[in-house]
């Protein structure tokens, strides 16, 4: 089976990262985790850039970049 | 959709809560929940799994402004999620509960009357005696005297998420919640012992 690697991935600024899971919330795949209570990190294989993070994030701090 | 869990409710206790504070304001000292919890997890596991998971005003908000849509969904401005405002808000919110530690005690010890008033925005007085019986002289002055001022710093803050829950996204309080911003900054050190 063809594996489809999605186009867009959630990139998060951690510096400005309050740590509140309101993303962690909403990611339809569990992607994301917040790192020791300190900020989020996203789980690059499964993100699928669905980008809901992103509106939810209270900071706005997470933005869809294309995949390297 | 994701599977609703018994956690997902827990907005429910901030209805409770503030509802309680109309029929007897003895019921503000449950607010130490919240006061506690957070910091149980910060210092005891060095998460932030009350704010991720169990945070009832982060999930009423959520409800109001996404899930019901009454916020503008607008970004926060930058200064509200710099360190100078977060850091600033969380001194200033402990020095106005310092300060109501200190009337708490300064009726204690006598040297103040109790003052059935809850106080918004740390300046507005309410009138708030009908949530308060004394219990026919069975109640301590100071007992309720800090179920007022805790009320009223739950109240104000409540008011103040609500506000930039409907100016901004719907979570825009934790942005610039003291107790989040005070257990990020205890699991940061933890994470970096």
């Amino acid at each position: 089976m063809a594996t489809i690697t999605p186009k867009r991935h959630a990139v998060v600024d951690t510096s400005h990262c309050v740590a509140c899971g309101a993303c962690a919330e909403v990611c339809p795949r569990g992607a994301i985790t917040v790192w020791k209570g300190s900020y989020s990190v996203v789980d690059d294989g499964l993100c699928i850039g669905c980008g809901l993070c992103a509106k939810e994030c209270p900071a706005s701090v997470i933005r869809l970049e294309a995949r390297p | 959709m994701k599977k609703s869990r018994w956690y997902n409710y827990l907005w429910i206790w901030s209805v409770i809560y503030f509802a309680m504070g109309f029929f007897h304001i003895l019921f503000a000292w449950l607010g130490l929940i919240s006061f506690f919890l957070p910091l149980i997890f910060a210092v005891g596991w060095g998460n932030k799994g009350f704010c991720n998971r169990y945070c009832d005003r982060g999930q009423l908000l959520r409800a109001l402004g996404g899930q019901k849509g009454f916020s503008r969904r607008k970004d926060v401005p930058d200064w509200m999620k710099g360190k100078a405002f977060r850091y600033g808000f969380l001194a200033f919110f402990m020095a106005m509960f310092a300060n109501m530690l200190y009337m708490t005690y300064r009726v204690y010890v006598g040297a103040a009357e109790l003052s059935e008033t809850v106080t918004l925005f740390w300046s507005i007085p309410v009138p708030w005696s009908f949530a308060y019986t004394g219990g026919a002289g069975t109640i301590e002055p100071w007992v309720a005297q800090f179920a007022f001022g805790f009320y009223s710093m739950m109240l104000t803050s409540a008011i103040l998420g609500v506000l930039t829950m409907l100016a901004y996204k719907p979570r825009s309080w934790c942005v610039y919640c003291p107790m989040g911003t005070m257990t990020q900054m205890i699991c940061k050190w933890k994470a970096k012992a």
